[in-house]
């Protein structure tokens, strides 16, 4: 059976950031339910990040996440100074000094990942989304999640990639090549969204009719949550749906607010402010 | 820092809020909560504060609709019970 859902894993390593002479080396590890991301920071600057698909065993990832992040630098798992673990399983990270909420993470990965003008976080992840309210500092002033049902979250993308036969990395763009906008699909609920999408394939909608109408419900759901809280400019995405500009570009039209472009890969959000964090935490302890 | 527990669903909006400025840790509300929704702890969305706050337990976040049933109505103890005005309850 193809694998439509299987969206790519990365790793990236700074050519110009050395970590011999670093004072302070410090990683973040973000175990979510969907994908797994470690972030080295040489001295508060980005060294290196892995972004990997989460297995079975949320142990076990973090530390496939933090050697692939490690892999060909030189740099082993006993030179970093501090670890702070975030996310879904971030109890789970074994060699993890402290965790620390997603919702503080990605607020401060975010002001880093966009810079300080962000005020509004959109984290749209495997599981479930999060609208955060944040200063200049990257410091949460307020927040809304909903994390009580994965129903239009990067997990209902998978589902939805495999059923109508499409890469979910081109879902997006594709879900944008109609004529007219179809009305959305009338729950996001990834179960009754499929049964619904089935009948719209088999009634002869094109696929990316189909894509549409799913990209809309997603978009109009967590629009929902963001207006409830109240969208303050700067506006930026974090998390893996963040890549899908079938489902940006229409939260971006519900809203008549642009999302700030992504710098870098938008899924690292949470393990970067969790690195964050762990530089602070661990000059503060005079590691 | 306003901090929102809970979740909207189909049936409704069901959130319990707390301002942090207001809030002094002196855990009234924690004590008259007939469910033990509330506890308290250093707020975990502000990483490097260490000062408790009135915070909703983990496991009753996403229950307060069934949890909070024996105070419906108005007014609620938690809220009636902080000095500071630092809590609304749905």
């Amino acid at each position: 059976m193809a694998e439509f859902w299987k969206w790519r894993e990365s790793r990236w390593v700074s050519q110009e950031v050395h970590w011999k002479d670093a004072r302070v080396i410090s990683a973040g590890v973000d175990v979510g339910s969907v994908s797994t991301q470690a972030v080295i920071l040489i001295d508060g600057l980005l060294y290196s990040y892995s972004n990997i698909r989460t297995g079975s065993s949320s142990p076990e990832s973090a530390t496939k996440a933090m050697n692939l992040a490690l892999e060909g630098t030189g740099l082993s798992l006993e030179k970093i100074h501090y670890t702070v673990g975030t996310g879904y399983g971030r109890v789970n990270v074994p060699f993890a000094q402290r965790t620390i909420t997603e919702i503080a993470c990605h607020a401060k990965g975010a002001n880093f990942m966009y810079g300080p003008t962000v005020r509004t976080v959109l984290d749209m992840g495997g599981q479930d989304c999060k609208v955060i309210r944040c200063d200049e500092n990257g410091k949460v002033l307020s927040f809304l999640m909903n994390d009580k049902c994965a129903a239009g979250t990067g997990r209902g993308l998978e589902v939805f990639a495999d059923l109508v036969g499409v890469n979910i990395e081109e879902m997006g763009e594709l879900s944008l090549r109609v004529e007219e906008e179809p009305p959305p699909v009338s729950s996001t609920c990834v179960v009754f969204a499929k049964s619904e999408a089935s009948s719209l394939l088999r009634r002869g909608w094109p696929k990316e009719r189909v894509l549409a109408a799913y990209c809309a419900a997603m978009a109009k759901r967590v629009v929902v949550l963001l207006e409830r809280l109240g969208v303050e400019e700067d506006f930026a995405i974090t998390g893996g749906i963040a890549k899908n500009a079938g489902i940006v570009r229409r939260i971006e039209n519900h809203l008549g607010v642009k999302a700030l472009e992504p710098k870098m890969d938008t899924q690292i959000a949470g393990a970067l402010g969790a690195a964050l964090f762990a530089a602070s935490l661990a000059q503060r302890e005079g590691k | 820092m306003i901090l929102r527990f809970g979740y909207a669903d189909g049936s409704g909006e069901f959130y319990i809020t707390l301002d942090s400025e207001k809030c002094d840790g002196c855990g009234v509300c924690v004590e008259v909560c007939p469910k033990g929704v509330l506890f308290l702890a250093p707020n975990p969305f502000d990483p490097l504060e260490e000062v408790p706050l009135a915070l909703v337990r983990e496991d009753a976040r996403n229950r307060l609709k069934y949890l909070c049933v024996l105070c419906k109505g108005s007014p609620k103890p938690c809220v009636a019970s902080c000095p500071n005005g630092a809590l609304e309850h749905f």
